[in-house]
């Protein structure tokens, strides 16, 4: 499952959660095409690593000051939190869900 | 075993997709592979679109490739999601072998991977990729939403997404490399770039360093006349100089040029038969969607007729019970007729059978059999060449058919 994330719930399911578990957050924007095409290999890596990391997805559109306080400033992003703080960023319009998974594998 | 297509297309853009709509069309078993999950290629990033023909307002990038998809689909091209790192011929089969291992065979290739956006390798250019470094107007505009950008470039896509991102930002500045006033963008869009109020111009000049602590803060600009370096605050640098074409895949196996862009015939096709190339990855003058789609049309009939012609040579001589007589003809020739009914009557009765090329067609056949002259005419047996004459008299066509 990806949770829809927002500036309300942002610090406790990324934040606080991260403390036990590591998360990902998708960074996109519905007239984002690269966004939209990588969406549906986030939620099939969200099946495939269920119990071992958590996944969310932040419409920038709707929380941009959210995102740019994570330092976000580019679609697609995918960005990696852990005790509490982002250790790992992924950028570009050429990312592809191999290496979303590689770096997944790095913190799970 | 794998499944033989008749035309197998590298790349769904619209140079790609356009190929699928002819080639499925025409009853060409086609398969497009794309690497992307939704075809469309660079036109798909490009919100703008109002140069394609019939579409004045009202369409998208997005929408239009994604009809296209629809359109090559609905005729029966297949979409392969893959990535192609390879192209190798292996007799008269062209192979695409894929990253995850795939091989796929084909009678026919046409490569229309277009081209990507130039990287220029400024210093902080990588370090602030995703971080205020942007290569993609569509994808990043909300985020500087009453922000201060810079544009690098000054070509239609940097002078049209400048135009775009007006609606978000609260200014652009645009850096050109040009003298004050000149820009390589199309006249109607650099008028509507100069009426912008929001668009400034920093000419004679390149971005010399992306200057920022986490977040892109400013660029330091070099004017190219002075040598002067400042400094310039923003938010965030859009890049839009330019492309490269993706080739690497067929280094090596077609001719391309310095820059990695492939020369071909009006016919689309590469130096390699049966290997044909399409929009943007094209040696060519204008590089638009429109452009693109022509080639794709192009290729894909190229592809079949040449699929025609080699497996009617296949059948008619290489792989023939009887030998063969080919004669090398062209309408453009008038005396190549009076040649042909000679020839007819020559071979009446006898176990030789005769075949015509229309080198005026077909210069494929006549270019591998080295035929210079016109009418030339070839004796086969069982494949192989075994007569030849220039000189096309009734008399040496008895003595080649009797030897």
């Amino acid at each position: 499952m990806v949770l829809e994330l927002n500036k309300e719930n942002f610090d406790a399911e990324v934040l606080e959660i991260s403390k036990s578990m590591p998360v990902m957050v998708d960074y996109y924007s519905p007239k984002c095409e690269p966004c939209q095409e990588l969406m549906p290999e986030v939620h099939a890596l969200a099946e495939k690593y269920d119990g071992k990391m958590k996944f969310g997805k932040l419409d920038i559109t709707q929380n941009r000051r959210l995102a740019i306080g994570q330092k976000v400033l580019g679609l697609p992003t995918m960005c990696f939190y852990k005790d509490g703080e982002k250790v790992s960023q992924l950028s570009g319009d050429d990312l592809t869900a191999v290496e979303i998974e590689e770096e997944i594998l790095k913190f799970v | 075993m794998n499944k033989e297509y008749d035309l197998l297309i590298v790349g769904g853009g619209p140079a790609g997709l356009a190929a699928g709509i002819y080639g499925s069309r025409s009853k060409m078993k086609t398969a497009i592979i794309e690497k992307k999950r939704n075809p469309g290629g660079q036109a798909a990033t490009t919100e703008e679109m109002e140069n394609y023909p019939g579409f004045a307002h009202g369409t998208t990038g997005p929408e239009l490739t994604k009809k296209m998809t629809e359109h090559a689909v609905a005729f029966g091209t297949e979409i392969i999601k893959s990535d192609v790192v390879e192209v190798r011929c292996q007799g008269e089969k062209r192979i695409v072998i894929t990253r995850d291992g795939q091989e796929l065979v084909g009678k026919t290739i046409i490569v229309a991977t277009g081209a990507e956006p130039r990287i220029l390798g400024i210093k902080g250019e990588g370090e602030f990729r995703g971080r205020g470094v942007s290569y993609c107007a569509t994808c990043d505009a909300d985020f500087y939403t009453d922000l201060d950008v810079v544009v690098v470039g000054n070509g239609d896509a940097a002078v049209e997404e400048a135009i775009y991102l007006t609606k978000f930002v609260n200014k652009v500045t645009i850096i050109v490399i040009h003298d004050e006033g000149v820009m390589d963008a199309t006249k109607v869009i650099q008028e509507r770039a100069f009426a912008n109020s929001k668009i400034h111009f920093i000419w004679n000049s390149v971005v010399d360093e992306i200057v920022g602590d986490d977040l892109v803060t400013g660029v330091k600009v070099k004017n190219i006349k002075t040598g002067e370096i400042s400094d310039l605050n923003c938010d965030g640098v859009f890049f839009f100089v330019g492309t490269v074409p993706k080739t690497d895949f067929v280094k090596g196996l077609v001719e391309m040029d310095d820059f990695g862009y492939i020369p071909t015939t009006d016919k689309m096709e590469t130096n390699v038969p049966g290997i044909f190339a399409a929009g943007d990855i094209r040696q060519k003058y204008l590089r638009q969607v429109v452009t693109a789609a022509a080639d794709g049309a192009i290729a894909a009939t190229a592809a079949e007729k040449y699929i025609a012609e080699e497996e009617g040579f296949k059948t008619d001589v290489l792989d023939a019970d009887k030998p063969a007589l080919v004669i090398f003809w062209s309408p453009t020739v008038e005396s190549t007729f009076e040649t042909i009914n000679m020839l007819e009557n020559s071979v009446q009765g006898k176990e030789i059978k005769l075949v015509k090329i229309d080198t005026y067609k077909n210069r494929l056949i006549a270019d591998r059999y080295q035929i210079k002259k016109i009418p030339t005419l070839l004796r086969f047996v069982k494949g192989e060449v075994v007569g030849r004459t220039e000189e096309v008299t009734r008399e040496n066509t008895l003595n080649l058919i009797k030897n």
